[in-house]
């Protein structure tokens, strides 16, 4: 079996390494003025969000690839990219609902984004849950890759839904529009804090899904190792 | 009318069928013969276009599978051991419906024939849910034959079936066959095959280990060739 | 033997022959619909407790409290009606047929959309009976059709896709719902504005979210289901 190769060891450490200096930086930017420090949430909160929705739109475009080439590999991938994105999908929604509390007393608030976060994360939930009752890895390919389609096709058209109709919850969290409340604008120092972070969330992205993809390729292993000890 | 070459067919990491070859000339009934879990429902499904090959040729009235498998379809029936008829329609609308859905022409005809072959002319309107499993049988078959197949695949069809209504089951079969197609059969049971059959293939681990035609096996018995085709 | 495969006329001839065999089947044994309409009922009379009304705050929920029933009853139906072709193995009586598959998607779809208009029609009275309130306008029949269209249309695939899993029943529901968030939320904010007389322009822009969502996922059905039925 395949030791980690170089490229992946050093990808770790530099994620590592990325992180901690994305903290470093956010926890030394300047104080916001009308929220203090936990506005700075706010670096990491769109950093992982960031993350998530890459990993969102990998999983639908992985979908389609594996429908026209049927060729397992990409069943791999899609796992990997849905797995990513479901666990930075709920750190987003954690530290959405901790920038919440101190700014507006509130655990959560049905902005469009939380919610379709929210939705997204139960789509995911779904999509595990229709794998694990096939057997088949060719059926659980091709079901997988129908449903995260028809997820990844919904889940933007809900946002806009929401965003559209729901006047009672005008679009809150963040953005760096003033006017809205809870948004704020950013100076060179916090944007360049801001824009680390998302450097950072995606390198930790790539080493992740690498991760996964690997282990993935071993998990398959097994499986064949299995086969050939119980015949 | 049927040709296969080196049929693969893997579920995932399982190898089901290792490079079979299979040939059928028009008019044939083949036996096809083997233990549980050998791959012969497999390899019927795969011949009925309801699954695909993972690697291999399968060539069906002149027509490839997969990619022409629409065509193969117009000329192909199957009777598996699961009926495929709706249990709150009447014999005669499942008749309908299939006649329906292979877009054959004038069919009130034609079904009434059926009907005939099958035996079912006077429960025509009674509901299938009410049939014994028997009667669903005779009418699968009736099914089967509705838009007048060149071949036809059956798949364990004695399954759950008493001596009566194996008995009409053999008698329909012989009709069936006499009409000159081409005809596929799987079974478990020697007994049954032995008397309808022109040549018996033994599927063993995948492959078809034997083959023989019913001339060949007036010499030896087919119970001794079975065995010796599951060692070899 | 002519060729009679794969030619447009068969293959609306297949459509209206898998619809005329289910309504009549469904006919006959009336399982699909007395089940979807007494469970709308009841919705119904748990809303009533559950929500302990005055007569101004129900008005601002009727088209909430309609959609939800019209969701939940809706699972029913679909679930059934696939359950039907696949205990009997009448799943692959439909597919030897010589015929595109999509013929059989769209056929499941118009019936399943029958039970569910003939369902939602026949509530339609008895909810403005029992809470003196008149349901019988254009705008909300075209809601109600609009918005049960995409949930049929979304439904039939999933349905498709769960009953052959090991979870069958209770998968339906889980796959469903989270993709069919948009449709509750344009069809109750056009049904609300039809009932409360709000501008045609309001209704307007949901409608059209309800039509462009039937389209899209409409069409990614129609090119995907052969892979939800083949093996």
């Amino acid at each position: 079996m395949q030791p980690k190769p170089l490229a992946l060891k050093i990808l770790d450490i530099a994620a590592i390494i990325v992180l901690g200096i994305a903290t470093y930086m956010a926890l030394n930017a300047p104080l916001e003025r009308v929220m203090g420090e936990v506005q700075k949430v706010f670096y990491f909160h769109v950093g992982t969000a960031w993350t998530a929705l890459l990993g969102f739109i990998l999983g639908g475009v992985f979908s389609v690839i594996y429908l026209i080439t049927k060729n397992l590999k990409w069943d791999k991938f899609q796992v990997a990219a849905i797995e990513v994105s479901l666990v930075f999908f709920l750190i987003t929604i954690m530290l959405g609902s901790i920038w919440a509390r101190p700014a507006w007393n509130t655990w959560w608030t049905w902005d469009p984004r939380l919610t379709t976060a929210a939705i997204t994360e139960l789509i995911y939930a779904a999509y595990f849950m229709l794998r694990q009752g096939i057997d088949d890895p060719d059926r659980r390919a091709r079901f997988g890759a129908v449903y995260a389609l028809v997820g990844a096709l919904s889940a933007p058209i809900t946002f806009f839904a929401i965003r559209l109709f729901r006047t009672i919850h005008p679009v809150v969290i963040g953005g760096t529009n003033p006017e809205a409340d809870g948004g704020f604008s950013m100076t060179p120092d916090m944007l360049s804090a801001f824009f680390f972070a998302l450097f950072a969330f995606s390198v930790i992205f790539i080493d992740l899904f690498w991760n996964r993809i690997r282990l993935g390729d071993l998990q398959e292993k097994v499986e064949q190792l299995k086969l050939k000890v119980s015949m | 009318m049927i040709a296969v070459k080196k049929l693969v067919k893997r579920f995932g990491l399982k190898t089901v069928l290792r490079g079979v070859d299979f040939d059928v000339q028009p008019g044939e009934f083949v036996a096809l013969l083997g233990p549980n879990g050998a791959g012969k429902t497999t390899f019927l499904r795969i011949l009925a276009s309801l699954s695909r090959p993972s690697l291999g040729e399968v060539n069906i009235a002149g027509y490839k599978l997969p990619h022409e498998a629409a065509q193969v379809r117009a000329h192909l029936g199957v009777v598996s051991h699961l009926p495929l008829l709706y249990g709150d329609l009447t014999a005669e609308e499942n008749l309908q419906f299939y006649a329906r859905m292979y877009n054959l022409p004038n069919y009130e005809l034609r079904i009434n024939e059926v009907l005939e072959m099958i035996g079912l002319v006077a429960r025509r309107r009674d509901l299938v849910r009410t049939f014994s499993r028997g009667m669903q049988q005779r009418l699968a078959i009736g099914r089967a034959v509705l838009h007048d197949p060149d071949v036809i695949l059956f798949d364990e069809p004695y399954t759950g079936l008493d001596q009566d209504a194996s008995a009409m089951l053999d008698d329909v079969l012989k009709a069936v066959a006499a009409e000159g197609r081409t005809v596929v059969m799987t079974s478990h049971d020697l007994g049954r095959a032995e008397d309808l059959a022109t040549r018996f293939d033994v599927l063993s681990r995948g492959v078809i280990s034997a083959s023989a035609s019913r001339k060949e096996l007036m010499r030896t018995n087919l119970l001794a060739f079975y065995k010796q085709a599951l060692a070899g | 033997m002519a060729d009679r495969t794969t030619s447009r006329g068969s293959f609306l001839k297949a459509v209206a022959a898998v619809v005329w065999k289910d309504v009549r089947a469904e006919f006959r044994s009336r399982e699909l619909f007395s089940a979807m309409l007494v469970f709308s009922l009841l919705i119904i009379l748990i809303f009533n407790f559950a929500l302990e009304l005055d007569l101004k705050t129900r008005q601002s929920v009727t088209a909430g409290v309609l959609w939800s029933t019209f969701a939940f009853a809706g699972t029913l139906g679909l679930n059934r009606s696939m359950a039907i072709e696949k205990d009997r193995g009448c799943l692959d009586g439909l597919l030897l047929a010589p015929v595109d598959r999509s013929a059989i998607y769209f056929g499941k779809v118009i019936s399943n959309l029958m039970f569910m208009l003939i369902v939602e029609l026949i509530v339609l009275p008895i909810y403005s009976l029992l809470y003196s309130v008149n349901l019988f306008q254009p705008g909300l029949l075209l809601v109600i059709l609009l918005g049960s269209i995409g949930y049929a249309g979304v439904g039939t695939l999933l349905a498709a896709m769960s009953v052959q899993t090991r979870t069958r029943d209770i998968l339906l529901p889980i796959l469903l719902f989270p993709v069919v968030i948009p449709v509750l939320l344009a069809a109750v904010k056009a049904s609300s504005g039809v009932l409360g007389g709000a501008d045609w322009d309001e209704i307007l822009l949901p409608l059209n979210l309800l039509i462009a969502y039937d389209v899209i996922f409409i069409a990614v059905a129609f090119m995907v289901f052969d892979n939800v039925v083949e093996e």
